[in-house]
């Protein structure tokens, strides 16, 4: 029984690391331009990361 | 356009403290990845752009200059020699266009999926114990105490959007749709804590933050609808946004923002331009088009001193104009209040979820009370009257009005998006579906705005080819489009609002009004151009407006829907007469001015017909925004397209009768899921009156109707568009 004290805390930081993710995601605008993101990569002389 | 180099933009450029420069244009045409890579190469290489940073999902160009640096009218030259045509953005309205709600909205939805997934965790071991299974009360107390560690910040952060919205409208002294929401989301969280801390088994943490995080994919799916058509029609807007060239003292000419231009300022406008304010003609001599302001399709003959409206096209040569107005006082300004008096109107009309709206939240909270006091003084005793009373709000879950309307809007927003059809707003949709009446514009929307020649005489126009080939006007080129390549005629002359000089053949010739061959104009309403070499017999050349290939069709589609048509037009009764025959309409009025215009869409909306405008014009826009629903081609002024619901980009008329067909689909969608959720409400609501309900059944079957509304909404995507 005590593994769930120590699994339920551990399942939890790794959810938040997923929202933490997610909220980096947004605040650094990469749902800004899909469609231009997945093309850049394919040019050299592009930056290959989102915008400001 | 072709003027740009000679002109200072600097008014679009906006600068930061540091005084580094910022441009936002948008570029037409750019669709590919390759496009990308060439316009920001482009741009990057000009001198003192330090960043180009081109956005391939909205079209637009951000451009970031070094001190002092910025020359707009070179970044838009390097586009135009890539073959990109480019507008500028308003630094203004650049800025209103930044999304902060979206992102907001999006967190919400973020954490309220967290809150969701991970109270479910912790949730589902106790629900075995429910059926008996091996679970401890201590493990059961434990789990509920975790999954409220999860929930409870997670409800009230992402419910933040609905408990702001309904404190304001209980302020307000009414009760929207949010109201129930964050009773049902608070009560839950408030019974559940109380029934843990008494070691009870009925705690809904998770259902409070699934209720939360279904309702903000309704609301995050309504703003992504509003915001598409938003940003779409403002970068219609862009596209046409007329920059003023104002002249200095020196007679250089600076661009700036058409809301900037001063009563007494002086303007040029280049032929093919629009005239940005009401203005006095200063010099230059010119044909003016004035079909968006009065409907007329024949070109006007303008001479200084002559007053010119905003909104008119200059056909011919360069003019120099002083301002007699601004921009908001424009002859646009009087059409502007009517649209505000008909917006205002339509405000006023009631969407269907907000109809539905009034008639669950009053039933749903009397239920509730009802429960709560009923089951005490029946003897369940407080605390199991609350529970069952917040049962009541849970499981009657305002899911089908919240997210399944939206749902359906989207998807019906969405099939018409790539039909070309860019629709405003839901309430749009909802009343495009309730039309019975259809009234169209004649220039620009049955026709084409084109002149065609009529004249069928073949060497008459081989004659006057070579003379129309050497110019732009719209006439000229209707001739040269009808003869074909050939050769163009010697040391051409083009005299703005008169016609053309040349010589053809060693021979003298004019092509132009009636007066510039010195003959009197026909007694016709029909457009003319006169032909004829020096000395010799000049020949008449007549024109006509022409319908639309697809006209006919569109009408016909219409028709077949069940729907009246009519035409209102302000251009003579002889064309308009000639077109209706055309098209297959009946029923026409001809000469109206805009004032008519709104009133006959007034009268007929007194007899009780829901109409839907399509117009094009400055001289439709307060028609458009009076009717039930409006339409507007992409072709159409700033004015039409910001009071239509609906705008085509596509070209093609027979749009209207898809749009309507879709709107109808969107609404009897809507309507089989309100009868749905009414059906489940019905077997729900008894349930956990009676005390039926757990906490898994609460679950299961808030999230199972959401999805089967959300399916039912789904299958418009799926529907084909045969006709």
């Amino acid at each position: 029984m005590n593994i769930v004290l120590l699994l339920a805390p551990f399942s939890l930081a790794l959810a938040l690391t997923g929202l933490g993710a997610f909220w980096w995601t947004l605040k650094s605008g990469q749902y800004e331009d899909p469609k231009g993101d997945a093309a850049r990569i394919l040019y050299d002389h592009l930056e290959d990361g989102p915008g400001d | 356009m072709s003027d740009l180099s000679l002109s200072d933009l600097g008014a679009f450029v906006s600068r930061d403290d540091s005084g580094s420069g910022r441009l936002e244009l948008l570029v037409q045409g750019a669709r590919c990845a390759g496009c990308m890579a060439r316009i920001e190469k482009g741009v990057a290489a000009l001198p003192g752009v330090t960043g180009s940073r081109f956005n391939l999902t909205t079209g637009k160009l951000s451009v970031t200059f070094a001190r002092g640096a910025g020359e707009p009218a070179l970044v838009m030259r390097s586009l135009e020699d890539l073959g990109y045509r480019a507008s500028l953005f308003d630094p203004a309205a650049a800025r209103a266009q930044e999304d902060r709600e979206g992102k907001d909205l999006a967190l919400a939805l973020g954490v309220a999926a967290f809150g969701a997934g991970n109270a479910m965790m912790f949730t589902v071991p106790t629900w075995a114990g429910l059926f008996g299974q091996e679970l401890s009360p201590a493990t059961r107390e434990l789990m509920y105490w975790l999954s409220a560690l999860v929930a409870t910040p997670c409800a009230l952060f992402a419910g933040m959007t609905f408990f702001r919205s309904a404190w304001a409208s209980l302020r307000r002294r009414q009760a929207n749709m949010d109201v129930p929401i964050s009773i049902g989301v608070l009560l839950t969280l408030a019974v559940s804590f109380s029934e843990t801390l008494q070691h009870g088994a009925h705690a809904y943490f998770d259902a409070a933050v699934t209720l939360v995080f279904l309702l903000l994919i309704g609301r995050y799916l309504d703003h992504k609808l509003r915001l598409r058509a938003r940003s779409a029609a403002r970068d219609l807007l862009a596209l046409q946004a007329p920059i003023a060239m104002r002249l200095d003292d020196a007679g250089r000419e600076h661009g700036v923002p058409v809301g900037d231009v001063l009563v007494g300022d002086r303007l040029a406008v280049a032929p093919g331009d629009r005239i940005p304010v009401d203005a006095l003609l200063e010099t230059g001599v010119s044909d003016i088009d004035n079909a968006m302001i009065t409907g007329e399709s024949a070109p006007v003959a303008v001479a200084p001193g002559d007053l010119i409206h905003a909104g008119a096209l200059n056909l011919g040569g360069r003019l120099i104009l002083r301002a007699t107005a601004r921009s908001e006082d424009s002859t646009v300004a009087a059409i502007a209040r009517l649209m505000e008096a008909g917006a205002q109107a339509r405000g006023a009309y009631v969407r269907l979820a907000d109809k539905a709206a009034t008639l669950y939240v009053p039933i749903v909270h009397v239920l509730a009370v009802v429960t709560f006091l009923g089951g005490w003084w029946l003897g369940l005793g407080p605390r199991e009257a609350l529970l069952r009373a917040a049962a009541v709000l849970i499981v009657t879950c305002p899911c089908a009005l919240g997210l399944a309307v939206p749902a359906v809007q989207v998807t019906a927003t969405g099939r018409l998006f790539r039909k070309g059809v860019l629709v405003k707003s839901g309430a749009a949709l909802e009343r495009l579906s309730e039309v019975d009446h259809v009234v169209f514009d004649k220039t620009g929307v049955l026709t084409t705005g084109q002149p065609r020649l009529v004249t069928e005489i073949p060497a008459l126009i081989a004659m006057a080819a070579p003379l129309a080939r050497a110019s732009r006007h719209p006439l000229a080129r209707a001739v040269a489009d009808r003869a074909g390549a050939g050769p163009v005629a010697d040391s051409v002359v083009e005299v703005p609002g008169m016609g053309v000089e040349g010589v053809i053949d060693g021979r003298r010739a004019r092509l132009g009004r009636a007066g510039f061959l010195g003959v009197e104009a026909a007694a016709s309403s029909q457009t003319e151009l006169w032909f004829g070499f020096d000395g010799d017999s000049r020949f008449r050349l007549t024109f006509e407006d022409s319908p639309r290939p697809e006209a006919q069709e569109a009408v016909a589609a219409l028709r077949k829907l069940g729907l009246s048509v009519e035409i209102l037009s302000g251009d003579l009764p002889g064309p308009v007469s000639d077109l209706a025959q055309a098209v297959g309409i009946d029923r026409w009025r001809a000469g109206l001015t805009p004032i008519e215009k709104a009133s006959a869409i007034a009268a007929l909306k007194a007899e009780g017909r829901k109409v839907l405008m399509i117009g094009d014009g400055l001289n439709d826009a307060a028609a458009l925004s009076s009717a039930h629903a409006s339409m507007a081609p992409g072709t159409a002024v700033d004015a039409s397209q910001n009071a239509a619901d609906l705008v085509f980009t596509g070209n093609d008329l027979t749009a209207a009768a898809l749009s309507i067909r879709v709107a109808r689909a969107a609404k009897s969608r809507a309507l089989e899921n309100f009868a749905f959720s009414a059906l489940y409400n019905a077997v729900a609501a008894p349930a956990a009156i009676l005390g039926l309900v757990n906490p898994l059944l609460a679950a299961v079957a808030m999230s199972g109707s959401s999805l089967i509304v959300t399916l039912n909404a789904l299958r418009m995507a799926l529907e084909g568009d045969n006709r």
